[in-house]
């Protein structure tokens, strides 16, 4: 091959999750044919992060069914894995990165990957408790799994109703443990969803014998012999022989914050992902960026913002102008139960629930700010999600009427308002 | 043991063989430019999805309802159109042509 511009470079990613390895491989089709170096401190071949909580707890699979890309893929593209390696200091100056053993790496370009980590909540007692669990790697389901083969009475305590708190009570369920939820909040999802959203994951998980408690605001964990007591403000305990954590995330922004980066809400960058150092970009969930979209900025925690992210940043680092404009999209898997979900809904004034005809679980929640369509959150109804992500993207105004009258057949023109 | 073709966008075509998993994981195992498979392959993304060559139809069969559903993003989708994390690779599926969507 002909030398380029970027022969002789060396772009080095910071993380190795969605958003590292999917930018890693765009910049080589991009046509950087410099070296591509990949950090991460965790040493499994970069995985699929959501099923964690969904299908990949319960399965029994190993990581290598469920990796992002396969080992040969890496060699064939010229990416150099540096796994189980941890990245102490950005510097920034010197175009360099300075690793935990002392190791200096120069970079011409710099990506950072570095996503979250969960909350540990400062809850008294946490520290000694036994078997207490977070889900965020391979390594923390593997944990999991092994403290449910060696525990009898398989009693688990999930503290947080969210996502990730729901999805790994249902998945949990299923393998025969007792399980419980217990939400700070007066509902669960309240950050993320509407009234009606909360009530109907409530319901799902107590018709699975899984009892969502809220307004449980953990005070204290006790540790006895063989398992953890968790007490809460009003007086309420429960039995935890394993204790999950599902409390939320804290953005992986050190590193960068020390290297003098602009940090807000995450690491800030521009459209193009880059932050305000010209050769250091940043993408997926440590970033704040700008959604034109919705015109303001926001962080996301979502695998498609990781991968959009990637690819905007792997255009601009070889010389084009992409433009990152993007509608979120999420997922979650609870039971036999696919919650899909469109937009931003942030700011809404009205959220209508729109019911499919002779069909048990099936819905959707159309959030609307004014006439203006913010977000659709779909249950076991792919056809709302996607006409919620087209009527999100063209801006046609929709006929609430018609949207909520299950007796009109659901298609785009139907809904159209005149 | 399933022989698939795949025709990518830019029309270069990569013969490989699978016999287990989905097409899904088979064409972003061999690395098939166009297939992504953000979600992992719980038809959640639509990012892989192919037009299976007409006269291959009656090996696949049609899409199933979500996954109708999940191809209406794509304003070129068609009646040939499957989303291959939705397609389980077995011997029925042998000499199959698939076109990668652009």
């Amino acid at each position: 091959m002909a030398e380029s511009r970027f022969s002789n470079r060396i772009c080095v990613v910071l993380g190795a999750s969605h958003a590292g390895v999917n930018f890693a491989f765009s910049l080589r089709r991009e046509g950087w044919d410099g070296e591509i170096l990949l950090f991460d401190s965790d040493p499994e071949l970069p995985y699929h992060r959501p099923p964690l909580s969904k299908t990949y707890l319960t399965n029994g699979d190993t990581i290598e069914k469920n990796l992002l890309k396969p080992e040969e893929s890496y060699k064939k593209e010229g990416i150099t894995l540096r796994l189980g390696t941890t990245v102490s200091t950005i510097n920034k100056e010197a175009h360099t990165i300075i690793l935990e053993d002392g190791d200096v790496q120069p970079y011409d370009k710099l990506v950072i990957a570095t996503g979250a980590r969960p909350i540990i909540p400062p809850i008294p007692g946490i520290d000694t408790s036994k078997n207490v669990f977070l889900i965020r790697s391979a390594k923390d389901i593997a944990d999991i799994r092994s403290a449910l083969k060696h525990s009898k009475s398989k009693r688990i305590v999930i503290i947080g109703g969210g996502y990730i708190g729901l999805e790994a009570a249902a998945s949990l369920k299923k393998t025969g443990a007792d399980v419980t939820v217990l939400e700070r909040e007066e509902r669960v999802l309240a950050r993320v969803t509407a009234p009606e959203m909360s009530n109907f994951f409530k319901e799902l998980h107590t018709e699975n014998e899984v009892p969502i408690l809220t307004a449980k605001d953990v005070k204290a964990i006790e540790t006895q012999k063989g398992y953890n007591e968790v007490l809460c403000t009003d007086g309420s305990r429960y039995i935890a022989d394993i204790l999950i954590l599902g409390c939320g995330i804290r953005v992986n922004q050190e590193l960068a914050k020390e290297a003098g980066l602009d940090i807000e809400n995450g690491i800030r960058v521009n459209s193009m992902a880059r932050t305000n150092d010209k050769d250091i970009y940043a993408i997926g969930d440590c970033t704040f960026h700008y959604n034109p979209h919705y015109d303001r900025f926001i962080r996301l925690e979502c695998v498609q913002n990781a991968v959009d992210q990637a690819k905007v940043a792997a255009a601009a680092i070889c010389g084009k102008e992409p433009i990152y404009d993007t509608i979120p999209w999420f997922w979650s898997d609870q039971y036999d139960v696919k919650l899909q979900m469109v937009g931003l809904s942030e700011g809404y004034d009205r959220a209508l629930v729109r019911k499919e005809v002779n069909r048990d679980n099936c819905f959707s929640i159309w959030y609307f700010k004014g006439d203006t369509l913010l977000a659709v959150d779909a249950v076991n109804n792919a056809k709302a999600y996607v006409y919620g992500t087209k009527f999100i993207k063209s801006g046609e105004k929709i006929d609430t009427s018609k949207l909520l009258d299950s007796s009109i057949e659901f298609k785009p023109s139907n809904l159209l308002a005149e | 043991m399933a022989k698939i073709t795949f025709i990518t966008s830019d029309n270069e075509t990569h013969i490989v063989e699978g016999d287990s998993g989905s097409v899904m994981e088979l064409a972003v195992n061999n690395g098939i430019q166009g297939i992504d498979g953000d979600c992992g392959g719980v038809c959640s993304c639509a990012t892989c999805h192919v037009h299976v060559s007409p006269e291959d139809i009656s090996k696949t069969g049609e899409a199933s309802e979500i996954e109708k559903d999940m191809l209406e993003l794509d304003d070129n989708a068609d009646a040939y159109s499957r989303l291959g994390c939705q397609l389980a690779i077995s011997d029925a599926l042998d000499g199959i042509v698939l076109r990668v969507a652009k």
